[in-house]
């Protein structure tokens, strides 16, 4: 959540259900993901989700750094979440803050829930996602970046991981808030689903809403979150479409 | 370990073909990486560029803030760069405090951009002794496939081309206005594999190589900043003559930024 200042509330909700951006209440901002874009990392992808640009690499399994958190059974997953400090309206100081810390703590246990560890013994696969323009469901961002950058490192998972935010705008439930729909809007509920399973492995909220409005929120964040994962799909399998065989030379 | 023993393959063959005036990435010897420059990448941003060099990939954002001056340069606004070697970028960089490897790349960067003149710091300032303009530039390195400072000086030069001074949003002026850039360095630098000299190194090069030399030159001719590093040693007439790729180089990559593209 951004800081609110004095600012006047902007009308987040039109009269005609219509939101800030003329967008629907269960309608994604556009959502565009690159897989393997960087070559040095052993996984990587670029998100493109609304006003939110986010690069997420993909280290491992490799050598555990610092040594202690080696584990002799499985592999230990690492993850830093991080905010360029242009990313923000106001610059944001570089380096770890709170914030990052918990953001990197949550998503590093969704993924400890889905990758197999246990395949690779004292190693350490490292995740970092770098925010390097924010608009809100940077979490979010991050996480579907994230999956689709361990999936391009060959990690073996359950599955991929699609996220998003839903929220309280005008009163009414809402996917995927933008900024100004997160800084005036009543709550925001960042999840992240496990498709195969319908199981959620990350689930955050603040602000208020009553007991049926919640419901509705996670029926409509789980819609949201299967749309995201085709995107996520499609992106792997552009990434690697194999060019139709030449025919045989005579 | 194995990386050791094949790092020590890798710069013998390096240095084998270097011997022929020849690259593992076929390049000639004073032949450049494909550069690309796409301005106004981060929308937070005030100015901003992503820039790939070959693999490397670096973006930068220029911030503007109200601040106060320091006190011995009442009339003058504070500008500071800043560089990232963030472990996205490489398998070798580890998260923790800034390394000496990154925080040569800040200085370095920053030095060419200050005796360069690249922006007038008396025109950024609001209220002489009270008030100024502090402009952040921050470099975000996301792939490390060497030459590091070139890119991220060009990367910082290309955000600064197209900055915007966002004084409607701090209440200091009417309308927003274009950030005065006075003059455009570029770096360029130079690694040694033997007895030949060649320019802008890949990682593999930068690791085989015996000494690395930058040269920042601006528009008007002038040598603005310079840095040698790494074990190794250039002579006099080595260095004159790199000046002289040094401009070639630097007047082409200039025409990019100017242009947007490459």
């Amino acid at each position: 959540m951004g800081s609110v200042g004095a600012k006047e509330v902007p009308v987040l909700l039109g009269p005609d259900g219509r939101r800030i951006d003329g967008r629907k209440l269960d309608e994604l901002r556009p959502l565009k993901i690159q897989a393997g874009p960087l070559r040095q990392a052993d996984g990587s992808a670029f998100v493109e989700w609304g006003l939110n640009k986010v690069m997420a690499a993909v280290y491992g399994p490799r050598e555990v750094h610092p040594r202690h958190l080696q584990q002799n059974d499985r592999a230990v997953i690492q993850c830093k979440y991080n905010m360029a400090a242009f990313s923000v309206d106001e610059r944001k100081r570089p380096g770890l803050d709170r914030r990052s810390q918990e953001i990197s703590k949550v998503i590093g246990e969704a993924f400890e829930s889905v990758v197999f560890a246990e395949e690779y013994p004292r190693t350490s696969i490292d995740i970092y996602i770098e925010v390097l323009q924010a608009n809100a469901g940077t979490r979010c961002a991050g996480l579907v970046a994230a999956s689709v950058a361990l999936a391009d490192a060959g990690i073996p998972m359950v599955d991929l991981l699609p996220a998003v935010a839903v929220g309280k705008v005008g009163g009414a439930i809402a996917l995927d808030l933008k900024k100004e729909e997160d800084n005036f809007g009543e709550a925001d509920l960042p999840m992240a689903l496990v498709p195969q399973s319908g199981r959620i492995v990350l689930l955050q909220m603040e602000g208020h809403m009553t007991e049926p409005e919640l419901a509705q929120a996670l029926d409509l964040g789980v819609k949201g979150c299967r749309s995201i994962y085709d995107v996520m799909k499609a992106a792997l399998r552009e990434h690697y479409a194999v060019a139709p065989m030449q025919e045989a030379a005579a | 370990m194995s990386e050791e023993i094949a790092a020590d393959i890798q710069t013998t063959h390096i240095l084998d073909l270097a011997a022929d005036g020849r690259r593992v990435d076929g390049r000639a010897v004073d032949e450049y990486r494909p550069v690309s420059i796409a301005p106004g990448f981060v929308a937070t941003a005030d100015g901003s560029a992503l820039v790939r060099i070959g693999d490397t990939a670096v973006v930068a954002g220029v911030k503007l803030e109200p601040g106060k001056p320091f006190p011995d340069t009442p009339n003058a606004g504070v500008l500071t760069t800043n560089a990232e070697l963030i472990p996205l970028s490489s398998p070798t960089f580890e998260p923790g405090p800034p390394q000496p490897g990154a925080i040569e790349v800040s200085r370095v960067v920053d030095r060419a951009i200050r005796a360069a003149e690249t922006i007038d710091l008396t025109k950024l300032c609001v209220t002489p002794g009270e008030k100024t303009w502090v402009c952040y530039v921050d470099v975000h390195v996301l792939g490390h496939a060497g030459n590091l400072i070139d890119a991220s000086l060009l990367a910082a030069v290309s955000a600064l081309n197209g900055a915007h001074v966002p004084a409607k949003r701090f209440g200091i002026a009417e309308a927003d206005y274009p950030l005065a850039m006075d003059h455009l360095p570029i770096e360029c630098t130079f690694v040694r594999l033997g007895d030949t000299i060649v320019v802008d190194p890949t990682f593999e090069e930068e690791q085989a190589a015996q000494g690395r030399l930058t040269i920042a030159t601006d528009e008007a001719g002038r040598i603005v900043a310079m840095q040698k590093g790494r074990v190794g040693a250039f002579s006099p007439d080595d260095v004159k003559s790199l000046v002289r790729r040094a401009f070639v180089h630097g007047d082409r990559l200039r025409a990019a930024v100017k242009g947007g593209a490459a």
